[in-house]
C-alpha cells in the first residue's frame, strides 16, 4: 500500500476552462468529428486502392463511379422507370406500411398478453420458439399467396416486425420493478392507473429497442420480398442492374436503401429521446435480441 | 410476553394535548400475527412470530430490531400489501385485505418514477385518488418546502441525491394527509443534521395533524426521540422482545437528546438488542446519536 502511495501518479483534473469551437465539439461529441473523418479516409482508400490495384469495375467500382450512378438515377424523372424515385417511393411505402402495421400489432398483442400472467407464461413458450425461426424464408410463399404487388411485401415486413415488438414489449412488462407496482398498490391505484402511470412507461425502453430492431427488419423484408417477386422497388432495380453487371448502379441503390434505414432509425431516435429522456441506461441495453 | 401485553395499554405519561386518546379505539390492532414466506424454491421462511401490538389513535410508535427481523414485512402487512399467515390485524376496527386510502406508506427505498418530476411524483397519490388538484398542489409544494426541496420540484429523480429522493418520497407519503402513516426507515439516507431537522418536522406534523404514526428505524436515539413507545424486535423470526414506554414530555427538542431519561432509555434498548443474541447492534443508521 505505502509503495503504491509513493509511485501512484496523482489523478486530478485541472480547473475546467471553457473551450470553444472545434475543441468543444471534440470534447463533447467527438463522434461528430471523427465519424465523418473516418468515412472520408475509407472512401479515399477505396477510390485509390481500386485504381492502383486495377480492379475491374464490374467487380468493385470506385466510389466516384457509384456517385455518378447515384446522380444519374436521381436526375431521371420522378416517374421514369429507369430512375430511382419511383422505386424508392414503392420500397419506402412498403417499409413504412409494414413497419407501422406489424409493430403496432406486435405491441398491442404483447401488451394484452402481458396483462395476465398465466396467458403470458403459456404464450412465451411458443413465442420464444417462433422468435428464433428464420421467418424471412417464408417470403416466397407469401409472394405466392399475395401476388407481386405491394401487399405481399407489406405482409412480409409485418411478419418480420411483429415479433421484435411482441417479444420486447412482453419482456418490458415483465421487467417492471415490483417496488413500483407495490407503490401503486399502496396508494390505491386501480388496474388502469397501474397500466398508464407505471407499467407502460416502465416498458418503454424495451418497446423502443424493439422498434429499432423492427426498423432494420423492415428494410430487409422489403428488399427480400422484391427479390422474390415484384415489378417495382429498389430490390427489383438491384436485380436488373446485377443482371447487366452494373455494379456501380447496384451500390448506388444500396446507398438509397441504407438511407431509408438511417432515416427510420433517426426518426425513432428523435422520438425516443423525447419519450425516454429519463432512461439513463439508454434504450439499447434493453434489447432482447431476435 | 404477558408482561409486555400488559404494558401496551398506555404510555406512562400522557401529554396534555393528547389526553383524549384513551377513549378512542385503537388505530391498529394486531394479535398473534405470524408471517411465513414461501420462497420460489418452496422453502418456508418464518419472518414474524406471534406479534401482538395495539397502536392507539394519534400515537407515535417506533420499531427497532436487527436487520432481517421482519420489520418491513410487518409494515407491509399493516399497509395491506402482504397477506398475513395467521393471527389477526384490524385497522380502525376493520380487518385488512388490501391497501386503504387512509394509510400512507413511506417505503425503505424512495421508489420515485423517473419520468415524473419531483413535484409530479409527490402528487402521484393525490392524482390516483382523484383529490382536488388545487389543494393537493398547494400541499405538495408546502411539503417539498418543508423537506427542503422547494427549488427542486421541477427536477427529475435522477438528478437528486439518495437523501433528496428519500425526502421527496416522504412528501409523497404525506400528500394525501393520511390518518395513519407507516414509515420504513425514512431517514436512513440522510446526514445527521438533516435527519434531526426531519425528526423535528415529523414530530410537528404529527402533533398538528393528529396522525397515528408507526416508524421503523435502525437508529435507537431516533426511535426514543420520536416514539411514545419503542417496539424492540428479536432476530428472525421476528418477535416483540419488549415494548418500551418513553415518558419524555412533548414537544421534544434537541435538548431532549441530553436528557438523562433519554440517555438511559437509549442505552437500555441498545443493551437489550445486544442481549438478544448475535444480532448486530441496530445503530448502524447513524442519525441522532
Ligand atoms: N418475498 C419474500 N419471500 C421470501 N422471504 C422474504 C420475502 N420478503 C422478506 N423475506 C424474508 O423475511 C425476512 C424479513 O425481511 P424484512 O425485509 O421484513 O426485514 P427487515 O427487518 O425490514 O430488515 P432490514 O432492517 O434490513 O430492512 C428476511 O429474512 C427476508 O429474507
Ligand atoms: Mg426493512
Amino acid at each position: 500500500m505505502t509503495v503504491e502511495a509513493h509511485s501512484a501518479p496523482v489523478f486530478r483534473e485541472d480547473t475546467p476552462r471553457p473551450v470553444t469551437g472545434l475543441r468543444l465539439l471534440l470534447r463533447t461529441r467527438p463522434e461528430l468529428v471523427l465519424a465523418p473523418t473516418l468515412l472520408v479516409v475509407l472512401l479515399l482508400v477505396w477510390q485509390y486502392g481500386v485504381i492502383w490495384l486495377d480492379v475491374p469495375a464490374y467487380i468493385l467500382p470506385p466510389p466516384s463511379d457509384v456517385a455518378v450512378a447515384l446522380w444519374r438515377g436521381l436526375d431521371a424523372g420522378i416517374f421514369s422507370r429507369g430512375g430511382y424515385w419511383l422505386h424508392t417511393g414503392v420500397t419506402l411505402s412498403e417499409v413504412l406500411l409494414g413497419f407501422v402495421i406489424g409493430s403496432t400489432a406486435g405491441l398491442v398483442l404483447g401488451t394484452i398478453i402481458s396483462q395476465v400472467r398465466i396467458i403470458e407464461a403459456t404464450f412465451s413458450v411458443y413465442l420464444i420458439a417462433i422468435q428464433s425461426l428464420p421467418k424471412i424464408a417464408l417470403a416466397p410463399i407469401i409472394v405466392l399467396w399475395f401476388g407481386f404487388g405491394l401487399t405481399s411485401k407489406v405482409v412480409i415486413i409485418c411478419l418480420l416486425t411483429f415479433f421484435p415488438l411482441l417479444v420486447n414489449s412482453m419482456a418490458g412488462f415483465r421487467a417492471v420493478e415490483p417496488e413500483r407496482i407495490e407503490l401503486m398498490r399502496a396508494i390505491g391505484a386501480n388496474g388502469w392507473q397501474m397500466f398508464w402511470k407505471v407499467r407502460l412507461p416502465s416498458a418503454m425502453p424495451y418497446i423502443f429497442a424493439g422498434l429499432d430492431m423492427a426498423a432494420v427488419f423492415a428494410v430487409v423484408g422489403a428488399v427480400v420480398g422484391e427479390f422474390v417477386g415484384a415489378q417495382r422497388g429498389l430490390g427489383v432495380l438491384i436485380l436488373s442492374m446485377n443482371a447487366s453487371m452494373d455494379t456501380a448502379g447496384t451500390f448506388s441503390v444500396f446507398i438509397i436503401l441504407s438511407l431509408i434505414g438511417v432515416l427510420l432509425h433517426g426518426v425513432l431516435k428523435i422520438i425516443s429521446r423525447r419519450v425516454l429522456f429519463w432512461s439513463g441506461t439508454g434504450q439499447n441495453t434493453h434489447s432482447t435480441g431476435t | 410476553m404477558a408482561l409486555e401485553t400488559a404494558r401496551l395499554a398506555e404510555p406512562l405519561s400522557i401529554p396534555e394535548d393528547r389526553t383524549q386518546k384513551a377513549t378512542t379505539k385503537p388505530a391498529i390492532q394486531i394479535s398473534h400475527l405470524d408471517k411465513i414466506f414461501l420462497t420460489v424454491r418452496n422453502e418456508r421462511v418464518h419472518a414474524l412470530s406471534d406479534i401482538s401490538l395495539s397502536v392507539a389513535e394519534r400515537e407515535f410508535v417506533t420499531i427497532v430490531g436487527p436487520s432481517g427481523c421482519g420489520k418491513s414485512t410487518l409494515l407491509k402487512i399493516m399497509a395491506g400489501l402482504l397477506p398475513l399467515t395467521s393471527g389477526d390485524l384490524r385497522v380502525v376496527g376493520a380487518p385488512v385485505s388490501r391497501p386503504r386510502r387512509d394509510i400512507g406508506v413511506v417505503f425503505q427505498s424512495p421508489v420515485l418514477l423517473p419520468w415524473r418530476t419531483v413535484l409530479e411524483n409527490v402528487l402521484l397519490p393525490a392524482e390516483v385518488q382523484g383529490l382536488p388538484q388545487a389543494t393537493s398542489l398547494a400541499r405538495a409544494r408546502d411539503l417539498l418546502k418543508m423537506v427542503g426541496l422547494a427549488d427542486f420540484e421541477n427536477k427529475y429523480p435522477g438528478e437528486l441525491s439518495g437523501g433528496m429522493q428519500q425526502r421527496a418520497a416522504i412528501s409523497r407519503g404525506l400528500v394525501c394527509d393520511p390518518a395513519i402513516l407507516l414509515m420504513d426507515e425514512p431517514f436512513g439516507a440522510l446526514d445527521a443534521m438533516t435527519r434531526e431537522q426531519m425528526n423535528l418536522d415529523l414530530q410537528r406534523i404529527w402533533r398538528e395533524s393528529g396522525k397515528t404514526i408507526i416508524l421503523i428505524t435502525h437508529s435507537i436515539p431516533e426511535a426514543v426521540f420520536l416514539g411514545d413507545r419503542v417496539v424492540v424486535m428479536t432476530p428472525r423470526p421476528g418477535r416483540i422482545a419488549r415494548i418500551v414506554d418513553v415518558p419524555l414530555p412533548r414537544p421534544r427538542t434537541l435538548e431532549t437528546l441530553g436528557d438523562a431519561t433519554f440517555g438511559r432509555l437509549s442505552s437500555d434498548i441498545r443493551r437489550l438488542l445486544y442481549s438478544l443474541g448475535d444480532a448486530e447492534p441496530a445503530s448502524e443508521g447513524g442519525g441522532l446519536g
